[in-house]
């Protein structure tokens, strides 16, 4: 099946949460409202055969909004096919449904990225840092996070 | 305040038998410098080359030890996060007196190029450093220079034969 087949597929089964397809070099990916994640991640993985996520991560477009985007790499294992579906999440609420339940590596995917970006996801088995030390506070890779940690003068450029 | 401060501190003494005591401890000390296995980045390749048969440090009579029970130096050897920072002082603190530490590297001595969060900036903040080998990372030369730094220092300490058997601190020359 072809990825436009594929896009053709979510499209007529999820008309209203589709925002947008980009197909880049060959890349397609798809943007979704983040309310049906879950129904969305379990289409694509018993109808459409994404049976193994690549990587889940999240990105921050610091001054735009919404504010982040929660982006899942999806592989089908079968036909060697790659396709990638972004959800934005606002800053105020910073929140998205747990894909744990559909593909069981989603577990510390999150826990990553709610560590270093502070997206929670709902319904989560173990929401618990996995990176920063456990009484670390503050999600370092949020683009307003200080680059030395909020106790040190910010870095002023070279002196000499 | 003025008096202690000028005070000589207590030692056996440094008559000929108390110094030549002092002596074979600290030659057999300095002899059997065994250090931690224990590497934490790129720095530790470095430090498994030297201990290696190209450079082999067991000529000089360093073996690593995998327990800190029986190890004497810590080779700081790579980059420390701060999540590391309770298991190395736990890892320290399991080891017996006397206990040397060498910060081998950018990374251990100052934080090296990782000027970030969640990187410590320089062992020193929470071990007291004995030896520090600059490099990015130090060649295998180089971190023999610094052992050999560190045999000078514990070949240069007083009263360590006192201090063995409960008379005194050791006292730290310069080397
Ligand atoms: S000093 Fe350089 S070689 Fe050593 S741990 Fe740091 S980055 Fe790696």
């Amino acid at each position: 099946m072809s990825d436009q087949a594929i896009v053709e597929k979510i499209k007529a089964k999820f008309s209203s949460e589709v925002l947008g397809v980009v197909e880049f070099r060959g890349e397609t990916t798809i943007t979704v409202n983040k309310g049906q994640i879950v129904e969305i991640c379990t289409f694509m993985r018993d109808k459409l055969g994404y049976n193994f996520l690549c990587d889940l991560c999240g990105v921050d477009y610091l001054g735009k909004s919404p504010r982040f985007m929660v982006v899942y790499n999806l592989y089908n294992i079968t036909t060697k096919q790659r396709i990638r579906i972004k959800a934005p999440v606002d800053e105020q609420d910073a929140n998205i449904d747990t894909v744990s339940t559909v593909w069981g590596t989603a577990n510390w995917h999150e826990r990553e990225c709610w560590d270093l970006m502070g997206i929670e996801f709902n319904n989560h088995p173990d929401l618990r840092r996995i990176l920063m030390p456990a009484d670390w506070e503050g999600h370092p890779l949020r683009k307003d996070y200080p680059l030395q940690g909020p106790d040190r003068e910010p870095y002023q450029g070279r002196l000499s | 305040m003025g008096v202690e401060e000028t005070q000589e501190p207590k030692t056996l003494g440094s008559g000929f038998i108390t110094t030549s005591l002092d002596k074979l401890v600290n030659w057999s000390r300095a002899s059997s410098m065994w250090p931690l296995t224990f590497g934490l980045a790129c720095c530790a390749i470095e430090m498994m080359a030297t201990g290696a048969a190209r450079f082999d440090l067991d000529r000089m009579g360093i073996l690593f030890r995998a327990s800190p029970r029986q190890a004497d130096v810590i080779i700081i050897a790579g980059t420390v996060t701060k999540k590391m920072v309770p298991v190395i002082k736990t890892v320290y603190e399991q080891m017996p007196e006397p206990r040397y530490v060498i910060a081998m590297g950018a990374c251990a001595s100052s934080g090296g190029i990782f000027d970030t969060y969640s990187t410590v900036q320089g062992v020193d903040e929470f071990l007291p450093v004995d030896v520090y080998i600059p490099g990015c990372p130090p060649r295998p030369e180089g971190l023999l220079y610094g052992l050999m730094k560190l045999q000078d220092k514990i070949r240069a300490e007083r009263n360590t034969f006192g201090a063995a058997i409960g008379v005194g601190d050791v006292i730290h020359n310069k080397a």
